[in-house]
């Protein structure tokens, strides 16, 4: 299965959702089916997006936040998971593309691609809902769900090690932070 | 020598009526009556995090909606968040304030904290960091609101030491 299609298939689901992608081919494939103002890409702090996602989710509780992660940043800040379920909020999906790769950052292996499972971690640390995906059927079908849920979800997607050929987009990081901002800010907050 | 109760209170009023909604925070035993005042507080949300490194993007999160927010952290899990300070706060201009118990300095008791109480203002400095000490309740909350100036004014991370002057009863 392939992120990007995985990305695609959710694609309309992302219109008016909140959405905090991780750097390199997250970034870069979701860009490519079309850059939204609702759409910020952290493009370094990594294992940050998902506390961004939180902080998005506390102060705008009536919105869905998705964010979109990898397993390498996940593994950077694995205390994220214990974190979002402790702080009680339920609109958040928190979709784990895992390649088993620090893909944008050299090809290493991650430490899933010798067992460690990411959907056991976010499980055992008190997330609500938590799914794996193979296929991309699955992945639409467990995005839909986990949405729909109202719980905080997270949703391990398998995905293969294979990504675009450069990291970098015409979209300045500036720039993407104050439109993102302002369409935050546009929405309600009670 | 008990921490300041009546301090920790002026410290979490001087948050509340500077319009801090969200406090993102992991505790210490100076910080543990401010912490429990906020998380009182049914109109400030307290997310308490395992690592301080997660402040610095719920602090992001809740600028990016439109929240005035604060870290309040531990010197060491100040310096256990630099990275982000730099990599987020700093690249994506985000106005981030902190509050920072400074232990391992004079009137500390525990050798251990001494390491990073020595280092914490020279790597503020290094960082760039604009930062004052709170250690006295007449100045705090003036401090503090100049503090939130700064930050909006420069969009940048700022930090208020937290001093054993402040913190502790004599």
């Amino acid at each position: 299965m392939q992120r990007i299609e995985c990305l695609r298939a959710v694609y309309p689901q992302l219109e008016k959702r909140v959405v905090v992608t991780i750097m390199g081919a997250v970034a870069v494939e979701l860009q490519s089916l079309g850059h939204r103002p609702n759409f910020f890409y952290l493009q370094h702090a990594m294992g940050l997006a998902s506390s961004i996602g939180l902080g998005l989710a506390v102060s705008l509780p009536r919105q869905k936040i998705v964010v979109l992660d990898g397993d390498g940043s996940l593994l950077m800040n694995l205390g994220t998971l214990s974190t979002m379920a402790r702080s009680g909020a339920g609109n958040i999906v928190h979709v784990v593309f895992d390649n088993q790769s620090y893909l944008s950052a050299g090809g290493s292996p991650t430490a899933t691609s010798s067992g460690a499972n990411l959907e056991g971690v976010a499980r055992a640390s008190g997330i609500a809902r938590t799914a794996s995906a193979r296929t991309v059927e699955e992945f639409q079908s467990a995005f839909a769900t986990a949405l729909e849920s109202g719980k905080l979800s997270v949703l391990v997607a398998h995905v293969d090690t294979s990504g675009p050929s450069d990291w970098l987009t015409d979209l300045g990081l500036l720039e993407n932070r104050f439109e993102f901002a302002r369409y935050c800010q546009s929405l309600d907050k009670r | 020598m008990p921490v300041s109760e009546s301090n920790s209170r002026l410290l979490y009023q001087t948050l509340k009526a500077g319009g801090i909604r969200v406090v993102s925070a992991v505790p210490e035993s100076w910080l543990v009556p401010v912490i429990r005042m906020i998380g009182e507080d049914p109109e400030i949300k307290l997310v308490q995090v395992a690592k301080e490194e997660e402040c610095v993007g719920i602090c992001a999160g809740a600028h990016f909606a439109g929240l005035r927010s604060a870290m309040v952290v531990p010197n060491h899990g100040f310096l256990a968040a630099v990275n982000p300070i730099v990599s987020l706060a700093h690249l994506y201009k985000v106005p981030l304030l902190m509050f920072i118990a400074h232990r391992g300095t004079f009137g500390d008791t525990y050798p251990w904290h001494t390491p990073g109480g020595t280092v914490t203002e020279p790597v503020l400095r290094a960082l760039r960091v604009p930062y004052t000490v709170l250690d006295s309740p007449e100045s705090l909350e003036r401090r503090v609101r100049d503090a939130q100036k700064l930050a909006d004014s420069s969009l940048l991370p700022v930090a208020l030491l937290l001093k054993h002057e402040l913190m502790m009863e004599a």
